[in-house]
């Protein structure tokens, strides 16, 4: 028998849970007990990297550049908060279900002709479909409220037990991170599985990967659904969390934000969404306190330093000490 | 019937880009376990022709038969299933993935897990064995933990070849698999191509006419994209015309 390759048994390994994972969790644990006057804070950090890990499948993963991941975050928003107001449908979970599956149907549907396209072209038809469902929820007054969005939605208990208010701040965090904790896991093992493996070699090489015979259209079409729906399930949350959905879920500046948010942290890596959605919003939250009027300016800054110098966002620079450290001991990375 | 039919075969195959002819008429028969080289200078249409082979481009007119079945109607990722596999003449492979990675995407599409999402990709045992497999038997064990963008030009090439044989192609095509390798390098390569399966039909398009010569047991050659002439590595060698306006001085020295 031939000696197993290392790079073999690597690989048939890669997929085990290292110990740094559980860092992420043990801190927003942490972070629950620590600041019990910054959970609402809390709440739209994770809903953030939610919607931050939506966005690293399809452009980290697979190499999708959007620019209107917005709108599904947006769909899966106004779903939550329309049939609140206008059917009595106010129980969270099966309002998350929902939420996720019309935005699902609106990535599945959009995906089916942005997809034929590449590089600016597709990049201009995210923007569009965003700005169509934009216009839609403005011109849908009767349904959407318009400009002014639905304002003062409540909640039914979450499974019954807990409840689900604006000013329950501590049964919404933990609700936001067991959710978040779900889509993560199921995240997770899409990205370590052969589909998305298949994913990244369509982002690495499509000519090639038409030559392999994958079915190229067909994954990303099924990739940009499924992101879709956890972008749905994000704006879902949000909706919930705030009681109030408007115009600005689905807009440019949400999409840009969230985008900036993987960049900062490092996209295709899974955990970039984490400490992006961190940075991000700890930076605005310090820098909106110290300059009200001109804290922007301070994440431009930064953004120009992320892209000078640290390409691969703050876990590109952990990465080579990680590297250097399993390399001491002999493993490989 | 099909006992007969040869592996793959073109009949009266033609492609136009508007007045550009860019294949002609071309009627050709790779024949099972072939060793077949296609040859002729730049622009002859040999990129083009594998490009009509694999589906790349549809043809003007004319058929593909793969064991005497039409496959000209068929998608590239569908004759990929049916055995037509390629590699290319500028190298395109995953540059971000590791050695072992390329091979293992390639074969988990081959054997039709590529769609799997709940598994992870390591738990597939049987892709791994045979990327191991062809990982070894190109000569990669020592690269295969490397991310391919940090190995030699010559290595990828190698890299190249184990992700077509990863497709278990019936017919492998091989555009210009020794471009670009510096010669010191090339030895790895014809080791490579010469030790391909037997059962394995091979097309090779290649202007090093050592390496044609060493390898093919039939030539073809193509001029402005059309067959100019076909015959045994003797008979072509022996072709005045041929010699004319394509081998030149490569044989004359």
């Amino acid at each position: 028998m031939n000696p197993v390759l290392p790079a073999a048994q690597e690989f048939a390994r890669r997929h085990r849970l290292r110990w740094w994972e559980a860092l992420p969790w043990l801190a927003a644990l942490g972070a629950f007990f620590a600041f019990p006057n910054y959970l609402s804070f809390g709440t739209q950090v994770l809903i953030t990297v939610l919607f931050a890990l939506s966005l690293d499948l399809v452009l980290g993963y697979a190499g999708i550049v959007t620019l209107g991941h917005a709108a599904f975050f947006g769909a899966g928003a106004y779903t939550v908060g329309m049939l609140a107001a206008h059917a009595g449908w106010n129980e969270p979970l099966s309002g998350l279900a929902a939420a996720a599956a019309v935005a699902a149907a609106i990535g599945f549907l959009s995906g089916l002709v942005v997809l034929r396209t590449h590089g600016l072209t597709l990049l201009m038809l995210t923007l569009c479909t965003m700005a169509l469902l934009e216009q839609a929820a403005n011109m849908g007054a009767a349904w959407t409220g318009g400009f002014d969005g639905i304002p003062g939605l409540s909640f039914r208990k979450i499974l019954g037990l807990f409840d689900f208010d604006v000013l329950y701040f501590r049964s919404q965090y933990l609700y936001v991170l067991a959710v978040l904790f779900a889509c993560f896991v199921f995240v997770r093992t899409l990205v370590y599985s052969a589909f998305g493996q298949s994913l990244t070699g369509v982002r690495e090489n499509v000519l090639r990967m038409h030559a392999v015979g994958a079915p190229v259209r067909a994954r990303l079409v099924i990739a940009y659904t499924i992101s879709a729906a956890l972008a749905g399930l994000a704006g879902g949350l949000f909706t919930q969390a705030t009681g109030y959905v408007n115009l600005a879920v689905l807009g440019l500046d949400r999409a840009a934000g969230v985008m900036i948010v993987l960049i900062l942290g490092g996209y295709g890596r899974l955990y970039g969404a984490f400490v992006g959605a961190v940075a991000y919003l700890m930076l605005e939250h310090q820098l909106a306190k110290a300059y009200p009027t001109a804290w922007q300016l301070g994440v431009g800054v930064l953004l120009v330093l992320v892209a000078l110098y640290a390409r691969n966002g703050i876990l590109g620079l952990v990465e080579p000490l990680r590297r250097r450290g399993a390399a001491m001991r002999g493993r490989p990375t | 019937m099909s006992g007969a039919a040869p592996m793959l075969e073109t009949r009266g195959l033609c492609k136009n880009f508007g007045a550009l002819e860019v294949a002609r008429e071309i009627d050709f028969r790779l024949e099972r376990g072939a060793r077949h080289a296609l040859i002729g200078p730049n622009g002859a249409g040999k990129t083009t022709f594998v490009n009509l082979l694999t589906g790349v481009l549809a043809p003007s007119r004319g058929q593909v038969l793969l064991e005497g079945e039409d496959v000209t109607r068929l998608a590239q990722a569908k004759r990929v299933k049916r055995g037509i596999a390629r590699t290319f003449q500028i190298s395109q492979l995953f540059r971000g993935l590791t050695v072992f990675e390329n091979v293992c995407i390639a074969v988990a599409e081959r054997m039709g897990v590529g769609g799997a999402m709940l598994r992870p990709a390591g738990a597939h045992e049987a892709v791994i064995a045979e990327a191991t497999r062809l990982v070894e038997m190109v000569k990669l064990a020592e690269d295969a933990g490397r991310r391919v963008a940090e190995l030699p030009y010559g290595r990828q090439r190698l890299v190249e070849i184990a992700i077509a044989l990863g497709l278990a192609p019936r017919v492998l095509l091989l555009d210009e698999p020794a471009a670009g390798i510096p010669s010191a390098e090339s030895h790895i390569l014809l080791d490579a191509i010469a030790s391909l399966p037997e059962d394995i039909a091979v097309l090779i398009i290649e202007h090093d006419m050592d390496l044609v010569f060493r390898f093919a047991r039939r030539i073809t050659v193509m001029v402005s994209g059309a067959v100019y002439a076909e015959g045994t590595p003797a008979e072509i060698a022996a072709n005045r015309d041929v010699r004319a306006v394509y081998l030149g001085s490569a044989l004359d020295g």
